[in-house]
Formats: C-alpha cells, sequence, structure tokens
C-alpha cells in the first residue's frame, strides 16, 4: 500500500474548504466578518442592558434549582437562627436556604437581583438616548416599538422575580399588585381570582409566578431582543453627522476584529461590575424582612427602583372614587387611575411617539444620521418633561423616607408632589426648550465670528474687545452640519491640547503652536522654585 | 465565487483582480473582500508600525499583567470558595466576609479580562476607518414583482372564484382558535364570589357561635389586657385564623380614652353601618387598607389617626375611621364586638361591610 504523506499544514484550509462545499457560508460569513459599525460611547448603553440579561440568565438558572416555588407552610430549621421555628412558606425557606445554606448562594442571589436592576436602569438610559437623538425616526419606529415593549416586559420579569421570595416586604407588593388588578371595572374581580385561584393570596400564586418568570417572560424577552438586535443588524446603526459621514453610508470599523473584541471586553466589564455588586452591596436581605403575613407591614416600605414611579402616582391620587348609580351601585375605585390607566397612556404614548412626530413635523423620509438634542428643541423639551414627570413620581414613591429623613411632614410631602407633577413638567419644557434656543443661538455665534480666545484688545479709542478666532480662513459665514462646533482654541490646535491624564497629568502639556495667523502665545517667563529648603 | 449575488460588485462578476497572483499581501486580499461588501477601507494605521518599541513593550507588559491578575484572582476565588469558612454562625465572624470576597475576587477577574481585551483592542491593533455604503435593496421593480407573486398565488387558490371555499374555511377555523383559548380560560377562571368570599371573613360565626378575637400565639383576649390608648391586632379564633389563609380577617382592636370613646361612639351613632358596634370604650376596625390591601397599622395615639405605610392614607378612628388623608376613599370596617360569658372578646357577626380594597361590583 502506498502511503500518504499527511500535509499538516494544509488540514485547516482543506477542512474549511470542505465546511463550505456542505454549508456554503464562505459569502455571509465574510459580510459579517466585515460589517462597519460606528462608534460612540452612547451607542454601548443597549449592549449594558444586553449583557446585564446573559448575566441574569446565567444566575437565574443557578437560583431554580435550589429555589422550592411553593406556598406550602413549613417550619423552619435552617442556619439563619433568628428565624428557626418561624412557620413561613416553602418560597420564603428556599430563599433563605440559598442566602445561607447553598455555597456561594447568596452571591448568586445578588448578582441576579443588581443585574436585574442594571437591566432596567440600562433599558431607560438607552431609551433616552435613542430618543434624544432622534433614532427612532424612520426606518426604525418598529425597532423603537421593540424596545418599548421590552421595558414592559422587563418590567413585568422584574415584579414576577421579586415577588418569588414571600418575604414581608414583596408579600405586600403582591397585596397590591392584587388590589390594582381588583380595581379594573367590571372584571377586576373575576380577574384577580382567576390569577390567584381563589382569594388573596390563595395558595397557587408562587408557582404561577414561577413559571411566568423562568418561563413565559424570559422567552418572551429573548424573542424581543433577537427582534431588536436583528434591526439593528438589517437596517444598520445609526451614526453622528461628521466628516465624510452621510445618510447612505456608515463610517466606522469593520466588526472584526477591533469592534468584536471591544464588545466581548466590555461584556466582561459589564460582568465583573455586578459580580463586584453582588458581592460587596448587599440588596434585598429577605431574611431581615421575615416571612410574608397580611397583619405586618413596616414604614419605608419601596419597591425596585423601575416600580416607584407607579408607587408615586398611587399615593399623588386624590380619592376620587366613581360611583355609577345602578342597581346596587358599581364603583371604580381610585387605585384604578393611576396604576392601570396611567402605564396604559404611557405606553400608548411612547408607542405611538415616532408617529406622532413624524406627522407633526411632516418628515416622511428615511433618517440614518442622528440629532444633536439641542437641533430638535420641541422633542428635547417633551423628553424632559417626560424624565420630570417620572422624577416627581418616583421620589413621590419614597416621599414617607423623604419625609421622615428631612423632618418634613408627610402630608406637605404628598401636596408637594401633587403640586410638582402639574408644575415641574411644564417648567421643564419651557427651560429646556430655551436652553436648545441658546445652544443652537451660541454654535451659530462661533461659525460666524470664530472661537473666544479670552484676549482682551484695547482699542485706540479707549474701548476693550475680545479677539475671535475666526473658524475659516475666507470671510463667509460657515455652514452649520449638525455637529460640535469647536468653542476653545486647544479644540483647533491654536492651544495645546487639553492635558490627558484623570487624576494627575500623564503626559507632559505641549508647547503651543505660534503661527502669524493666530494670536501670540507668550513663553512662560523662567521661575525659581520656591521651597522650604531654598535659601 | 459567491452564493448571493446582490452586491453590485458581485452582480460585476467577482474580482477585478487575481486572487492567485503571488505578489498579493494578505491585505490587499482583505481590502478586496472588503470592497465586494460595498466597503472601503479609508484609513488603516498600525498603532505601533516599528516593532518593538519602549511604548510596545509597555503595552504588552499592562495586558499580560491584566490576565495574568486575572488568574490570580480567579484562583484566589477558587481557593476562597473551597477552604473559607463559609457557614452562618450569629456571632460577627469570618463567615460573614465570604460572600464579599467571592464578589471581590470574581470582579476583579472579570474586570482583568475586560481590561485585557480592551487595552489590547484599544492600543495594540490598528486603528482603522471604513466606510460601509447603505443600500436600499428593494427596489420599486421588486416589490412590484413580490406584489405580484403573492397576487398570483392569492387567484391560484381561487377563492374569489368559490366563494363557498372561503366562508367554509372561515366558519371551521374559527371554532378551533376558540378550542385553543377554552382550556386556557376555562382552567383558569375562578368565580370570585363564590361562598361569598369576598363580603365574609374568619368572624363569621361558626354553626351560630360568634367568634372569639384572639392574639397572634392565639389567645383570647379580655378587656384589662389592653391599657387605655392601646390597641392590639386581633385574629379570629378560628383553625388557621392567624395566617394568611384568612388574610382579610386581621383586625385592630383599640382602647380609646373615655373623652375620644364618647366622640365615636356618638358618630357611630350616626352612622347606620356602624351603630352599636364598640363594646365600652374598645372599638375594632378592619387592619386591611381599603385602598391597596396594606395592613394600615401606624397607629397615631395623639391624634386618633391610623396611617397606612403603603400610601399614607388616614383614616380617623373616632369618626367611624373615615379617610382624612391620601388616596383611599371608603372608610375601614367596623368589627362589631361583645363579651362572651367568659368575659373574653367575641365578634357579634361578621363585618358587615366588605374588607380589604376597592372592586367593581362591591355593594
Amino acid at each position: 500500500m502506498k502511503r500518504r504523506k499527511v500535509d499538516v499544514r494544509a488540514v485547516p484550509a482543506k477542512a474549511a474548504n470542505a465546511v463550505d462545499d456542505r454549508f456554503q457560508v464562505s459569502t455571509p460569513l465574510r459580510r459579517l466578518l466585515n460589517k462597519v459599525f460606528p462608534d460612540h460611547w452612547s451607542f454601548l448603553l443597549g449592549e449594558i442592558a444586553l449583557f446585564s440579561f446573559i448575566v441574569l440568565l446565567l444566575t437565574g438558572v443557578f437560583l431554580t434549582f435550589f429555589f422550592e416555588p411553593a406556598l406550602t407552610e413549613v417550619i423552619y430549621n435552617g442556619s439563619y437562627a433568628p428565624l428557626r421555628g418561624t412557620h413561613m412558606t416553602a418560597a420564603y425557606a428556599s430563599t433563605l436556604e440559598i442566602s445561607f445554606d447553598v455555597r456561594g448562594g447568596l452571591i448568586m442571589r445578588q448578582m441576579h437581583h443588581w443585574a436585574a436592576l442594571l437591566f432596567m436602569a440600562s433599558i431607560v438610559v438607552h431609551m433616552l438616548r435613542v430618543f434624544f437623538t432622534g433614532a427612532f425616526r424612520k426606518p426604525r419606529e418598529v425597532n423603537w416599538v421593540i424596545g418599548s415593549l421590552l421595558f414592559w416586559v422587563g418590567f413585568l420579569a422584574g415584579f414576577t422575580g421579586y415577588s418569588l421570595p414571600d418575604d414581608g416586604l414583596s408579600g405586600t407588593g403582591l397585596r397590591i399588585a392584587s388590589a390594582i388588578m381588583l380595581s379594573i371595572p367590571v372584571i377586576g374581580s373575576w380577574v384577580t381570582s382567576s390569577i390567584f385561584g381563589g382569594e388573596f393570596p390563595g395558595d397557587i400564586i408562587i408557582s404561577r409566578m414561577f413559571i411566568a418568570h423562568v418561563l413565559l417572560v424570559p422567552g418572551l424577552l429573548v424573542a424581543l431582543i433577537s427582534a431588536h438586535l436583528g434591526l439593528v443588524f438589517k437596517q444598520k446603526h445609526t451614526q453622528w453627522p461628521g466628516p465624510g459621514r452621510t445618510n447612505d453610508n456608515v463610517v466606522g470599523e469593520r466588526m472584526f476584529p477591533r469592534y468584536a473584541l471591544k464588545q466581548g471586553g466590555f461584556f466582561m466589564l459589564v460582568f465583573g461590575v455586578i459580580a463586584l455588586m453582588g458581592g460587596l452591596m448587599q440588596i434585598n436581605p429577605v431574611w431581615l424582612f421575615g416571612p410574608y403575613e397580611a397583619w405586618v407591614v413596616s414604614a419605608a416600605s419601596q419597591p425596585d427602583w423601575y416600580v416607584m414611579f407607579l408607587d408615586g402616582s398611587t399615593r399623588l391620587m386624590p380619592a376620587w372614587e366613581i360611583v355609577i348609580p345602578i342597581g346596587d351601585g358599581y364603583v371604580i375605585p381610585p387605585l384604578f387611575w393611576p396604576t392601570v390607566v396611567l402605564p396604559g397612556i404611557l405606553v400608548g404614548l411612547s408607542l405611538a411617539y415616532p408617529w406622532l412626530e413624524a406627522r407633526q413635523t411632516k418628515d416622511y423620509r428615511s433618517h440614518n444620521l442622528l440629532q444633536r438634542p439641542r437641533d430638535t428643541p420641541v422633542r428635547t423639551a417633551l423628553g424632559a418633561m417626560a424624565v420630570t414627570f417620572f422624577m416627581v413620581l418616583t421620589l413621590t414613591g419614597a416621599n414617607d423616607v423623604i419625609a421622615e429623613k428631612f423632618f418634613i411632614s408627610l402630608n406637605a410631602m404628598t401636596w408637594a408632589g401633587r403640586i410638582g407633577i402639574l408644575l415641574a413638567p411644564p417648567l421643564a419644557y419651557y427651560l429646556t426648550y430655551r436652553i436648545c434656543l441658546g445652544l443652537q443661538q451660541h454654535d451659530r455665534e462661533v461659525l460666524a465670528h470664530g472661537v473666544e480666545t479670552g484676549i482682551i484688545r484695547r482699542l485706540p479709542d479707549g474701548r476693550f474687545e475680545e479677539v475671535h478666532q475666526p473658524l475659516s480662513s475666507g470671510h463667509g459665514e460657515l455652514e452649520y452640519t449638525g455637529w460640535v462646533v469647536p468653542k476653545k482654541m486647544n479644540r483647533l490646535g491654536a492651544l495645546g491640547p487639553a492635558i490627558k491624564g484623570f487624576f494627575y497629568p500623564i503626559e507632559k502639556p505641549v508647547e503651543a503652536p505660534v503661527s502669524p495667523g493666530h494670536p501670540p502665545v507668550e513663553e512662560r517667563p523662567e521661575r525659581s522654585e520656591i521651597s522650604s529648603d531654598n535659601r | 465565487m459567491s452564493t448571493h449575488a446582490d452586491t453590485p460588485a458581485d452582480k460585476a462578476g467577482g474580482s477585478p483582480i487575481d486572487l492567485d497572483d503571488p505578489s498579493l499581501t494578505r491585505f490587499d486580499i482583505v481590502r478586496e473582500g472588503a470592497r465586494l461588501d460595498d466597503i472601503e477601507i479609508v484609513h488603516y494605521e498600525p498603532q505601533f508600525p516599528v516593532a518593538g518599541t519602549k511604548a510596545e513593550r509597555r503595552v504588552t507588559r499592562f495586558v499580560s499583567f491584566l490576565f495574568l491578575l486575572t488568574g490570580a484572582a480567579a484562583t484566589a476565588f477558587l481557593a476562597i470558595y473551597i477552604w473559607w469558612p463559609w457557614e452562618y454562625k450569629l456571632a460577627a465572624g469570618p463567615d460573614k466576609l465570604y460572600t464579599p470576597l467571592l464578589g471581590l475576587t470574581l470582579g476583579v477577574a472579570l474586570l482583568g479580562i475586560g481590561f485585557g481585551i480592551l487595552t489590547w483592542a484599544k492600543k495594540l491593533l490598528p486603528k482603522e476607518i471604513s466606510i460601509q455604503a447603505r443600500h436600499d435593496t428593494s427596489t420599486p421593480e421588486s416589490r412590484k414583482i413580490v406584489g405580484n407573486t403573492m397576487l398570483y398565488m392569492a387567484d391560484e387558490l381561487g377563492v374569489k372564484r368559490r366563494p363557498l371555499l372561503g366562508a367554509s374555511v372561515l366558519a371551521g377555523l374559527l371554532p378551533v382558535g376558540a378550542v385553543a383559548a377554552a382550556p386556557l380560560v376555562g382552567g383558569l377562571i375562578n368565580n370570585p364570589h363564590k361562598n361569598n368570599q369576598m363580603m365574609t371573613t374568619g368572624f363569621q360565626p361558626v354553626d351560630g357561635k360568634p367568634v372569639r378575637l384572639v392574639r397572634e400565639d392565639g389567645t383570647p383576649v379580655r378587656p384589662d389586657d389592653i391599657s387605655t390608648g392601646g390597641q392590639i391586632t386581633v385574629f379570629p379564633g378560628i383553625p388557621h385564623g392567624v395566617s394568611n389563609k384568612h388574610a382579610d380577617s386581621p383586625t385592630l382592636l383599640i382602647h380609646l380614652r373615655e373623652s375620644d370613646a364618647e366622640k365615636a361612639r356618638a358618630n357611630n351613632e350616626r352612622n347606620e353601618h356602624n351603630r352599636g358596634y364598640m363594646w365600652g370604650n374598645y372599638i375594632a376596625y378592619s387592619k386591611i387598607c381599603t385602598h391597596a390591601g396594606c395592613p394600615a397599622s401606624l397607629y397615631e395615639q395623639q391624634t386618633n389617626l391610623l396611617l397606612c405605610p403603603c400610601h399614607q392614607s388616614q383614616f380617623l378612628i373616632t369618626d367611624n375611621a373615615k379617610p382624612v388623608f391620601g388616596p383611599a376613599s371608603r372608610r375601614l370596617p367596623q368589627l362589631p364586638i361583645e363579651l362572651d360569658a367568659e368575659g373574653f372578646f367575641v365578634a357579634k357577626s361578621d363585618y358587615t361591610e366588605a374588607v380589604g380594597p376597592d372592586f367593581w361590583e362591591r355593594p
């Protein structure tokens, strides 16, 4: 038999050819490797949400190995001595077990909770970025809708997860949730009874929320996130205006190797920060709250941050009960408006916003270039109004804590919130609008007259004026391109660049270039050093 | 050479350069691949064009340091995970440091990888600027073709020509949709009014015998047990009375001061619902807030206000517990109380109003 010589160096190429013969992946792979992504720090906010979600999946799977989603009554006999002998549900007992009797269970629980808070926070900040820069405009309206839905599905994921341990705090939250469902006109009592399997709390709700929390809601999240990313990929990312950047191209880095590596590194940073938080910062110490008992509550019972605005709106709602005098009479409780109607309006407004704005501005073209917030004062002011609305409600969600810490009357806090929710958003609108116009005007001024140099010149007639460095060599006014206008001399290269370094300069300041066209920068005079032993 | 042919370069028939030309560098081929995807690499600049400079060695050392740090931290994580005394003890001890140390070592390990990769990518890989064209691949022609294809297929189905088909398919499939929904709805639906459960609590008399008011430990309550101005939480003295099975039953039993009791009695008389519900200077209100169901349990002795800590509804207990501030719109129901033959508090009857959060069909 003839011995065949194997050329080891040719093996990878041969294997790759064999794969491509069968699956024909080379062209799609080339497209993927080559795909160009624009780069800007603000494009990484959504990534934080994605990475937190991956951490949530990893830690969440670990927790399911030990959590027992049941309302069966047990007597606690674990390591945490203060609660030994207490009657509690299996759900609460197994949460204590994860915290005290599973090696490394507590850090997993805490990382899961911190990742959930980070997930919601980064979704919100990412949404603000998309909103204020106009990235939601055609052709990306549908992705804006998917993103808004992701917030609410994430909200649901957070609430169902928060309620699982059945501790004193989450049980109270669940009680309020049941009251909210109960407040829905006509069908409220049927909905509540069907979800809880009878009267609150029943004995099935934890297992139903468990399957929602570990299967249904995450499944929906995965589907929405895939669609979200798929659309970003298909429609290509938006980019800021700038040199060479047009509505019809993408300027940036190819996906491989640099961009993908940076993404991988960033994932590790997010993961690392969540690990640090999970280990070093205590969150939701359920053993201090005790098991849920319908008759126990304490002041300063606050939900997770992303639910606080609804808590706040509930606190501000006046006691307006609507009674419909038919038969025995029917009631729409005041709880219905701030907890069902308000979120409904918020969802509707946010979903419809891209089309509302297009209708208002009669702008139906496709946009791939972002806008600076100052260039769209109405949108920016509306956004500031929404943020202010949210902030007033969120602060009100903690108004009992504020009242206690700052020695303010609780009733005064409620009234401040009621008045604030009406006055603060319009005020924010007005101020933001004026600030945007001011910034716009300053940009145009610099383009027309040049950068302020800080050099004051005395004219022959005795007047003083500041020397301006024009941006163009000609005398014509420059056109605004929708991008940053340099406003400091060092941005023009006329002064040394700003000194790098966070706490101390990491490099020697560069000598400023001196040219006839620029105001002269004088050399610093030699100074003798002054010190104690300098005599 | 390509399976898809929708970029102009592909349509034009592949590369204008000869890929087998031995004078081509690998980067030339990369650039050609980018061109096929409508990408122009306009700027490509190695960060360290001269190999082995001091600066390059410094960056290399830093990246290596980060990865070695990761290795050290990960090893420390494992060592702590295995050998650190982690079992919970009540007193202060090393077990309290277990979770923080795990977090610290895991965090440092992951941050080491993260910063290592980032430094590698940002400081060692060439800087580049590439420009890729966006293409509207959907032309009016392609839309027209696809639209006509779909309409053609609809025509072939012939629902227009044979309307009976369409009607029968619709009539046949609609019930199937309902079948899919039926088990879900039918299985979950639960009548909220069975056993009149929304209107009753654990204080409903058992076989005509009034139910005792008991403390959390299950012992019955005598009037002497509560000092003037004091209050305790009481439960129905029935099996599971002190548990979440009777989440709507917890009740506040308050011993009012003489003057307040007179006011409360007079106000009770004015209200047809609560007439004669007090016993002496004692008054009992449902602890479950009528707003969102939290326990309204903060009792301000001086102002006679009950405050719910969840949403700060305040109820005036000397006037039928009517809401005086906050979002609650309904009085706390009052429990009619008296003493039994042995001198313990009992509920004369169940609550006569719905307890807990409000709902649509509450009479």
